[in-house]
């Protein structure tokens, strides 16, 4: 049936977007010129995923699906836009670790491969609960995006005070501050596809409802 | 030609097939000539009769109340048979329809498909339609007469015989109880045919099953039902044998008038001609005038009662 | 007391009133169970829409609410209908005041061989309407209300079969409710049209919901989406869910009416 093509769609963008943050955290932590300037190259395939699932959920919506075919279709299109913000974070990461990479690194004590690694298992997550049909793991998910959130703003200010210290660091350490929100924009982007897994498994939208629990699957 | 694989059935380009159908065309033929067969026969019959029987045809033939000579070619005439024929075969008519229709009514629209007493019915009407012509005469003639008919006498305290004797109600109800068959079985036609969904939308309306079939079922089961009158018509018109006991008679000097009169009828009248006849030669042109005036009649009546049906079925088809 | 198969609808389903109930209803064609222990209540001036595959019960359940089920000598009925609190299989209802107030549409469209005028006028008639000119009113009317007048105010008089055959189920329409019914079942009543003919007919079964309650039964799922409130949804003559349409259509408790909904069965 189609819906078995589009689910594989989705995750087989889903993995490239996983790669694309993977690489790109990589090429930041670890300076590596060459990396940072292919996962800018690969961003084109992503978004191409996004207009080929986009073209194959309408001519599956022409057969008037119900039910849980019909959230698949909906909860495919945000996934895949969210999937395509995603490569392009990673893209906008590998852009200021190439920049990073041809300048002598700064020295400040960051916790970037905390955060990296935070984003990338919300992303990881996020997309295991997709394939796996996982409502309550995609609700665990959200509250983290708050845990990186609250890293970025200490990055930020560590960054901030450092460029006050240090003027000649200000270019580089504005690249890191522009990484690190990338970072956060990612998680944001995994979040909101739990959101949507959620929506596929139990009909809920539980978008937007910060402040309230999310961890209890209403009656 | 080409063929598509050694071994298949040759196929052609432009769709034209080998082989002659023998089959078909043998088959059409038969029907053609089956058809040219029977109205072969008709158009002799029709001529046979029409050929020895125009000599004694006249105006004054058909107006005339004959004396009793019936064999004198220029002072008889068959008025009053004329008149017979047509008396009984209406009076017929007004008592098998009603009571026709009521049975099929009853039986398509009332009666539970299956049950004994449907089966019973049906049993009985269809054994009706297979009884001889005769045996309607003698039922006739002991029902009729010598039961219905003596005990009217009795109750209107007749001094002489008035119904207790033959007569042309006697005649026309005998006539009756053999066509109601046909009836019968044309109105049940003619109400199947009637989609069942009128029924049911009809009684979604709120009307009762009564309602229903007066107000939607018989209007359209009409032209069916006269069918059934038409061929019950065509049918009694030349029935001699149930009127022999129930109400012919050999001579009467006047027209008959009442529905305890007797009457004299074409049908029979041929019988009396061939058989009475002192001169064969002589009476034949009087025989067959008889017969042509009995088939012009009964085309006459079937006419009117075909051209009824049609009017009512163009008003169906146009409006209302 | 026997278990009773509910679904009635929930709170937030629809704030219906109340008007069909149906309790605990069984419908045998001889020894044969054809509706098992039904119990669901219709809300008034919604259309409810009944769904299942064939042979499910919908048409038999749809036609004990005029009782035009009597018609069929070996049917026996068990449990209770209630229209506005009262049981229509009571001892002592008159089935003729019954289906007045509860008119129907069939599947395929039979309007009598009489005029377009005749057609409408037929139920006021057996009702008693006599004076012309209140005919005429009642006729319009309800020409206008089955979206029909305009196409044959000019021929009245003429054939009711010279219609298409979205004009003669329309014309059906008008003609159930010319008297003025509480309630219309409507039998697959669409699916002998073409698309447009068909689209025209929901559009006219969203504007008498104003005035009637509506119980449509269709094989059509995406039509019983388009155009119900309250779906309920058969199977083999039990009652698996009903609720919201939108609740159905969009995520439904049960997983039959999951499985039926997305075309993994009948």
């Amino acid at each position: 049936m189609g819906l078995d093509a589009l689910r594989q769609k989705i995750l087989l963008m889903a993995s490239r977007a996983e790669t694309a943050v993977n690489q790109s955290v990589q090429a930041l932590v670890q300076r590596d010129y060459d990396l940072a300037v292919r996962v800018r190259e690969d961003d084109n395939i992503i978004d191409q995923f996004e207009v080929e699932i986009d073209e194959m959920a309408i001519v599956l919506l022409t057969k008037a699906p119900l039910a849980s075919n019909l959230r698949l279709i909906t909860v495919a299109m945000k996934v895949s836009q969210n999937l395509e913000r995603i490569g392009d974070e990673a893209t906008k990461i590998a852009k200021r670790a190439r920049d990073l990479a041809q300048e002598p690194p700064v020295k400040i004590n960051l916790d970037v491969y905390r955060m990296a690694s935070m984003s990338l298992a919300m992303v990881k997550d996020a997309l295991d609960s997709f394939v796996h049909r996982d409502s309550a793991a995609a609700r665990a998910l959200i509250p983290r995006d708050r845990d990186v959130d609250a890293l970025n703003k200490e990055m930020h200010q560590a960054l901030a005070q450092h460029m006050m210290a240090n003027p000649d660091t200000i270019a580089r350490c504005l690249h890191w501050i522009v990484a690190a929100k990338s970072l956060e924009r990612i998680a944001d982007h995994a979040k909101n596809i739990a959101e949507e897994v959620v929506f596929l498994c139990e009909a809920q939208d539980i978008r937007h409802t910060a402040g309230k629990i999310a961890g209890n699957p209403a009656s | 030609m080409t063929s598509l694989t050694p071994g298949t059935k040759s196929r052609t380009r432009n769709f034209h097939s080998e082989k002659f159908d023998f089959a078909s065309f043998f088959f059409t033929g038969l029907t053609g000539l089956a058809t040219l067969f029977i109205l072969g026969i008709l158009a002799v019959i029709l001529l046979n009769i029409i050929a020895n029987g125009w000599k004694g045809f006249s105006w004054h033939f058909v107006s005339t109340i004959p004396k009793k000579d019936f064999f004198d070619i220029n002072t008889t005439g068959v008025l009053p048979m004329i008149v017979g024929t047509t008396f009984r075969v209406l009076v017929m008519t007004i008592f098998v329809i009603p009571v026709g229709v009521i049975t099929a009514i009853y039986l398509t629209e009332y009666a539970a498909s299956n049950s004994l007493i449907t089966r019973i019915i049906r049993a009985a009407v269809n054994n009706l339609a297979g009884v001889p012509s005769i045996v309607f005469g003698l039922f006739g003639l002991g029902f009729f007469i010598n039961f219905v008919g003596k005990n009217l006498d009795a109750l209107f305290h007749n001094p002489s015989a008035v119904w207790g004797q033959p007569a042309l109600i006697w005649a026309s109800l005998t006539l009756a109880v053999m066509t109601l068959p046909v009836v019968i079985v044309a109105t049940e036609e003619s109400l199947k045919a009637i989609p069942p969904g009128l029924r049911e939308a009809s009684l979604a309306l709120g009307a009762t099953k009564l309602e229903t079939i007066l107000k939607i079922v018989l209007p359209q089961a009409l032209p069916g039902i006269m069918t059934g009158g038409i061929l019950a018509v065509s049918r009694a018109a030349g029935e001699v044998a149930p009127i022999l006991f129930t109400g012919v008679a050999y001579y009467m000097a006047s027209l008959p008038t009442h529905l305890s009169d007797q009457f004299m009828d074409l049908g029979y009248h041929v019988f009396v001609l061939s058989t009475q006849s002192p001169n064969i030669e002589q009476t034949r042109p009087i025989l067959y005038a008889t017969v042509l005036v009995l088939l012009l009649l009964t085309f006459a009546l079937n006419i009117v009662a075909i051209i009824i049906r049609s009017n009512i079925r163009r008003k169906m088809r146009s409006l209302h | 007391m026997p278990r009773v198969a509910v679904a009635e609808a929930k709170p937030n389903a629809s704030p219906a009133a109340p008007f069909i109930q149906i309790e605990s209803l069984s419908l045998f064609y001889g020894a044969s169970k054809a509706l098992k222990n039904i119990s669901v209540t219709l809300g008034e001036k919604v259309v409810t829409a009944f769904i299942g595959p064939s042979g499910c019960g919908k048409s038999t359940l749809l036609r004990c609410f005029n009782r035009m089920n009597d018609l069929i000598d070996s049917v026996r009925i068990e449990g209770a209908i209630k229209i506005g609190g009262y049981d229509i299989y009571g001892p002592d209802v008159d089935v003729i005041e019954l289906r007045k107030r509860v008119g129907m549409v069939f599947q395929k469209s039979n309007p009598f061989p009489k005029s377009i005028y005749e057609n409408v006028a037929y139920g006021l008639r057996l009702h008693g309407v006599k004076n012309k000119s209140e005919l005429d009113i009642a006729v319009e009317k309800s020409l206008h209300q089955s979206a029909l007048w305009d196409e044959v105010k000019d021929r009245l008089h003429s054939s009711a079969l010279g219609l298409s055959g979205g004009q003669q189920q329309r014309l059906c329409i008008a003609r159930a409710i010319a008297i003025r019914p509480e309630i219309i079942l409507m039998d697959e009543p669409a699916s002998a049209l073409d698309p447009l003919a068909t689209a025209r007919i929901e559009e006219l079964i969203l504007e008498l919901k104003k005035d009637f309650t509506i119980v449509i039964v269709t094989h059509n799922m995406q039509q019983a989406a388009r155009i119900s409130d309250q779906t309920a949804f058969f199977y083999l003559g039990e009652l698996i869910e009903f609720d919201s349409t939108r609740k159905i259509f969009t995520n439904p408790a049960k997983k039959q009416t999951e499985d039926y909904v997305t075309g993994r069965f009948g």
